[in-house]
């Protein structure tokens, strides 16, 4: 075979080849947790509260444990002499496991019971008698910082140091900031324009297909706790589960098998899990939990619920001169928002985006209400959607003010490529980007200028029956999360691992410390290898998700599998290169320096006919090692990032609003993206897809709201928008590549920027198609009925 | 509660088993006859991950009781396959990446498999309402109709290819 033909037979990096995991998935030979039948399992269901603020006044399990097949119920009082009736959570607060002695939000745990089936355990929830005395409710944040609001947390009573340092309410969790606010200021006080704007980032749900759940199962012969997990951390969590139990480490062994889409609402360790585990010690036997949608819509980590104020100082002629931003973070009853330690905010100070701001200054207080508790990374690497649709909506703000073009403004404060690697005002180190190049190709491919005329066209013509909008948004994401001196969670510092081991005959097996949710990880990880290694991809076996054997790693959220794992790939791979080069010298009797790689194998230089494959140099490995070198091909690296990475995407929206009904339709989408090298195409053009109409969904129509009484609404498929294949829009997709430069094969990540970028992008076309109105900010979710609304208050319609 | 006997065929293969009156069609599918690949993804209808095809329509398995399928032909997404042969919307979804995380994709397969039955030569439109019973959270759908697509053209060409003595 030529060269080409042996690169292609590889089907490495850059190949769009077709995924190795989709054998099992289309004959519905998936293993689920849900699919997880072990002998003598017994199912666990949860009990929990009406009420969003209430004291438990009395349990009473009489009538459940009566019934036939009901084994036993557990409530806080049981927990209570194990210590596990509250556990820590990952932003330094304590969460309760099941209530004690009081409920802080709606469907709170409170208790749980345990049967031989499923719907036994149902009838046993049923029958669970608890009495409530109703206690005055705070839902909206800044009224829970009012002085005299109803104190949530009494179990946090006289504490006037969080974790974050100090509270100084009873209601308050933290107040972080970042960047400088003396200058900030003083460039607001000498600007010649500045503006504001209230940006409402609401609650919404990361809701993937499949809900959360556990298989627990301790062997009380042997002493070892196995558990299957909905987890996106397994080593995280068995960590986490050692130190709680007391069962040592090298005796729990937690496996996350297939899993429905994970979305960050997965990473957090969740009640119905510790019971799970604690009923399965007590019992000896196997306990499944497997929660619904509503359970899991009301109780498991959502997303956002961001107040935040921006503003922007600037030149008279749109130079960007300061960045301010006051953020009320909701947290709901309990912070168990996921993010580093050192960050409570997560990375949201990337707020100052694409843009090169001289001054910036930015400021969260986090705060405790009568809700789920959480936030999380809805694909979003740690607040990052907040970020970029703060700075996105600012610039389009100031935009509006100057009457200066939305593209112009942005190309006019846009980091230049010279500038990079570019420390921004907040200390981030971006290590690549080429923001001016990637915005041209898309206002091009867009026709840019033709829009605006047909806009303005339209505009004109009072009989038009529609409102159109331009949104365009040019975003950059911190992702790959991260250097350990800087993150760590729980004390667990954010390097990820990966090992490799070549057979004698030539195929592989990889296991990684992150565990894929639909990313596609045995397929691209393979590929990685099989291009360092020139082992085809098709025979390297790649796992995850099993801690007894894949080595420690921090899990795949925030876009971090590709930067971090992805990294330790490679360079574990190069370890076996490196030897293997040696055994190639041994084998061919030259030296080193005689050789040079070539696809799949090691050449004399100058000498084509002299050369040793991979798979000859594996079978040699294993029997004929040179004098001092051990047999075997394999080798293990745990990689410590030096930096974040920084993807970017430039996207734009045009819609059309329907004048008499406030009906949206998207009329385009285009996307580019830049992740960096691009292992393969297929794979994030799927990625992009799905990350474009979740975000479609979280701008147009998702929101997990509340009433005065704290009652969850829309916490069912009934009314959380999930869009159908009849809602979704037809997305365009477009790339350029900018390597990031510390990465060892240059990638950056790629599968939440289509989150972040389209939620701000579908924003900024709505507020563009009233912006000759002279409006600058309309709310999410952008549905039919809020936008009606708008166009009526403008006597567009009746 | 007191158990009934039911009788069905399930993807060609009769079965009979002693069920609760009250036993959702999906637990009986997933749990007793251990055919897991149908998914439980709501518990109001919406999502269709628990699509199974009965008596030549689509059903979703969470809003059907087993004893409802009295002598009824079922088939799920492990019976699509004959012979270790993938059905051409099997072979779709591969070939055009209409999966990611997989936990849609058995409810898809087999509202496919009926739709294109019912209408084989469908354009995009009528791919996506036809398919629009079924949630996905990963795809964004567009993958899916290319795969629907696929399926359907692989169809009509295997239609027409001549039978062999």
């Amino acid at each position: 075979m030529n060269a080409p033909d042996r690169k292609a037979a590889l089907q490495g990096m850059g190949d769009s080849r077709l995924r190795k995991e989709d054998a099992r998935f289309i004959q519905g030979k998936g293993n689920y947790v849900d699919d997880i039948k072990l002998p003598g399992m017994v199912h666990m269901d949860i009990v929990r509260s009406p009420l969003a603020h209430a004291r438990i006044k009395k349990i009473n399990k009489e009538k459940a444990l009566a019934i036939p097949g009901v084994i036993a119920v557990l409530t806080a009082d049981d927990l209570k002499p194990l210590k596990l009736h509250w556990m820590p959570t990952l932003a330094g607060d304590v969460a309760a496991v099941l209530a004690d002695e009081k409920v802080h939000f709606q469907m709170q745990e409170v208790a749980v019971v345990l049967a031989d089936d499923r719907y036994i355990a149902a009838d046993g929830v049923e029958a669970v008698e608890v009495e409530y005395e109703e206690l005055p409710v705070v839902i909206d944040p800044f009224k829970a910082l009012e002085k005299d609001a109803p104190v949530l947390r009494e179990d946090l009573a006289g504490k006037t140091e969080g974790a974050h340092g100090q509270r100084y309410h009873h209601n308050h969790i933290f107040t972080w900031d970042a960047g400088d606010k003396e200058a900030t200021d003083a460039a607001f006080k000498s600007a010649p324009v500045t503006v504001s704007e209230k940006l409402l980032y609401p609650r919404v749900h990361p809701c993937p297909l499949e809900t959360c759940g556990a298989v627990a199962s301790f062997d009380p012969v042997r002493g070892e706790l196995t558990t299957y997990m909905t987890s996106q951390a397994p080593h995280v969590v068995r960590t986490v589960v050692s130190m709680l139990s007391g069962i040592p480490e090298s005796k729990v062994r937690i496996v996350s098998p297939d899993i429905g889409g994970g979305f960050g609402n997965k990473v957090g360790v969740y009640p119905g899990y510790v019971c799970a585990i604690v009923s399965s010690i007590v019992l000896g036997r196997p306990v499944k939990w497997i929660e619904d949608r509503i359970e899991n819509l009301s109780s498991t980590a959502f997303a956002r619920d961001y107040h935040m104020t921006g503003e922007l100082a600037a030149t008279a002629d749109g130079k960007i001169l300061g960045l301010r931003t006051h953020v009320i973070a909701d947290h709901g009853a309990f912070d168990a928002c996921a993010d580093p330690t050192k960050f409570p905010a997560g990375l949201f100070h990337i707020c100052s985006g694409s843009y090169d701001i001289p001054a910036a200054h930015c400021t969260v207080e986090g705060v405790y209400t009568n809700k789920a508790p959480g936030g999380v990374a809805y694909r979003c690497s740690f607040r990052v959607t907040e970020a970029v649709y703060l700075i996105e909506r600012m610039v389009d703000v100031l935009a509006q003010k100057l009457n200066m073009d939305k593209a112009e403004i942005r190309k006019k404060n846009f980091i230049r490529k010279e500038q990079f690697p570019y420390t921004s005002a907040f200390g981030f180190e971006y290590d690549s980007g080429d923001y001016h190049t990637a915005l041209d190709k898309v206002l091009d491919a867009v026709d840019y200028k033709a829009l605006r005329a047909e806009q303005a066209a339209k505009r004109a013509d009072p009989n038009c029956p529609t409102l159109m909008g331009i949104g365009l948004v040019t975003f950059t994401e911190v992702v790959g999360a991260g250097p350990t001196k800087m993150c760590d969670i729980l004390g667990v510092g954010m390097f990820d691992s990966c090992e490799i081991r070549v057979h004698p005959t030539g195929s592989a097996i990889a296991r990684m410390g992150t565990i894929t949710q639909g990313q596609g990880h045995q397929t691209t990880y393979a590929q990685i290898i099989a291009t360092e290694l020139g082992i085809p991809s098709e025979v390297i076996q790649v796992e995850e998700g099993d801690t007894s054997t894949a080595p420690y790693g921090l899990g795949t959220y925030g876009s971090r599998s590709t930067p971090v794992a992805g990294a330790a790939i490679a360079m574990a791979a190069r370890k076996i290169h490196a030897k293997a080069k040696k055994l190639a010298a041994h084998l061919l009797e030259v030296g080193e320096n005689d050789l040079e790689w070539e696809i799949d194998r090691f050449k004399v230089k100058g000498n084509a006919e002299k050369f040793k494959t991979m798979s000859e140099i594996a079978w040699a490995a294993y029997n004929k090692p040179p004098a001092g070198m051990e047999p075997g091909l394999e080798a293990v690296h745990y990689y410590d990032p030096p930096n974040f990475t920084f993807p970017f995407g430039i996207y734009l929206c045009v819609v059309d609003i329907d004048k008499g009904t406030g009906e949206t339709k998207i009329r385009r989408f285009y996307a580019l993206d830049d992740c960096g090298t691009r292992i393969n195409p297929m794979i994030i053009e799927g990625q992009i897809h799905g990350g474009l109409t979740e975000g479609f969904a979280v701008a147009m129509g998702q929101l997990l709201s509340f009433d005065a009484q704290g009652n969850i609404q829309g916490n069912t498929l009934m009314d959380y928008f999930l869009p159908t294949a009849v809602e979704t829009p037809h997305w365009e997709t477009d790339f350029t590549v900018t390597p990031s430069p510390h990465h060892p094969i240059g990638a950056k990540g790629v599968a939440e920027s289509p989150h972040v970028g389209s939620i701000p992008t579908f924003t900024a076309a709505m507020v563009d198609a009233f912006a000759h109105l002279g409006v600058t900010h309309l709310e999410m979710p952008h549905t039919a009925y809020r936008i009606w609304k708008e166009l009526k208050a403008h006597g567009l319609t009746h | 509660m007191s158990k009934k006997i039911v009788s069905m065929n399930v993807n060609g293969k009769k079965v009979e088993e002693a069920v609760e009156s009250r036993t959702l069609l999906v637990h009986f599918l997933r749990e007793k006859m251990n055919l897991t690949g149908a998914h439980i993804g709501c518990e109001t209808s919406h999502c269709g991950a628990c699509t199974v095809d009965i008596d030549g329509e689509s059903v979703k398995s969470c809003t059907c009781f087993a004893v409802q399928c009295e002598g009824s032909e079922v088939l799920t997404v492990e019976g699509l396959a004959q012979g270790g042969v993938l059905h051409a919307v099997q072979e779709g979804f591969y070939q055009e990446h209409g999966l990611q995380c997989g936990f849609c994709t058995p409810g898809m397969l087999v509202r496919a498999y009926r739709f294109l039955k019912d209408n084989p030569n469908p354009t995009e439109d009528e791919i996506r309402v036809g398919m629009s019973g079924n949630l996905c959270r990963c795809t964004g759908y567009q993958n899916i109709v290319k795969a629907v697509q696929y399926a359907a053209k692989k169809l009509r060409e295997d239609a027409h290819k001549p039978v062999t003595a």
